[in-house]
């Protein structure tokens, strides 16, 4: 059950993606662009896409544990440090760039497109150095996902 | 490019954050991609088991092909070249296991759950983007 409903996410995840155009990295860099011909898709994205998450961390106060798994895995950390912020500045360095990040890069592989397959290859090389970079792997121990 | 009737981003968003929603009240879990990216590939160590991070990964795709052949055929229109291709993958690999996040996780996830550390990184990543599009666009290029 538990793989059935992470396809699933996964299924309507790729459909938001489709559907709203944050596949297409010209949409998303034309939201970035604040100097140019600026596009307020992202934005409306992400004022639809906020209220149900915000809602279902309301509704999890009142679960002890979710339908198909033994606990939650939220993670608790409230430390901001350097990690997290020379982290974001990387990512969206390249996020701006290319106009992918991970979601639609992944969403459009099957699209006809060549350039997400290597932008994913790419991506995958970059997440696997950083495993092996020594300062990494005590990021990598002592932090939860997200 | 055409402007988007905002109706099409809006039902997107929304199904997005209710995948997240779903996500979150199934298997207890933060919808993030990088972070599920990273275990399918078998990168990370911890996270999501490894069959629901394979099933999350292959439906992204799969949900992208559902709607691009019932519903609108995407664009995508991808200006960079391929070495940039490649520096940016390679940035936004390294950057989101450093900074434990991205879009989904961080932007959608984290922000509707208060959490200061996403709060932070969304607005340093939006940030950064921001800059990366302006310098390659009206400094460098343009």
């Amino acid at each position: 059950m538990r793989t059935l409903a992470a396809l699933l996410v996964g299924v309507m995840f790729g459909a938001g993606l489709a559907l709203s155009d944050m596949i297409n990295p010209a949409r998303v860099q034309a939201f970035l662009d604040v100097a140019g011909a600026w596009d307020p898709t992202l934005l409306f994205v992400m004022v639809a896409a906020i209220p149900p998450s915000a809602v279902a961390y309301l509704i999890r106060r009142r679960m002890y544990r979710p339908l198909f798994s033994e606990r939650f895995f939220i993670p608790e950390s409230r430390t901001l440090d350097w990690r997290l912020f020379s982290g974001a500045v990387l990512f969206g360095v390249g996020w701006g760039l290319a106009g992918f990040c991970p979601g639609p890069a992944l969403a459009s592989i099957v699209l006809g497109v060549w350039q997400p397959w290597l932008f994913v290859a790419a991506m995958i090389v970059g997440m696997a150095l950083h495993r092996v970079t020594p300062p990494a792997r005590v990021a990598l121990s002592k932090s939860q996902q997200v | 490019m055409e402007p988007l009737s905002p109706l099409m981003p809006l039902t997107g968003g929304l199904l997005i954050g209710l995948a997240a929603a779903l996500f979150l009240l199934l298997n207890g879990r933060i919808a993030g991609v990088s972070g599920m990216a990273a275990r399918a590939t078998g990168i990370a160590s911890e996270g999501a088991p490894w069959p629901s991070a394979i099933a999350f990964v292959v439906g992204l795709p799969a949900g992208a092909a559902i709607v691009a052949h019932l519903i609108r055929q995407p664009d995508i229109a991808v200006t960079s070249s391929a070495p940039v291709l490649v520096a940016a993958g390679l940035l936004v690999g390294y950057g989101t296991r450093l900074g434990n996040g991205c879009t989904s996780g961080h932007g959608v996830c984290g922000i509707a759950r208060l959490s200061p550390r996403s709060i932070a990184a969304t607005v340093t990543f939006m940030a950064s983007a921001a800059l990366a599009v302006f310098i390659s666009r009206h400094v460098v290029g343009g």
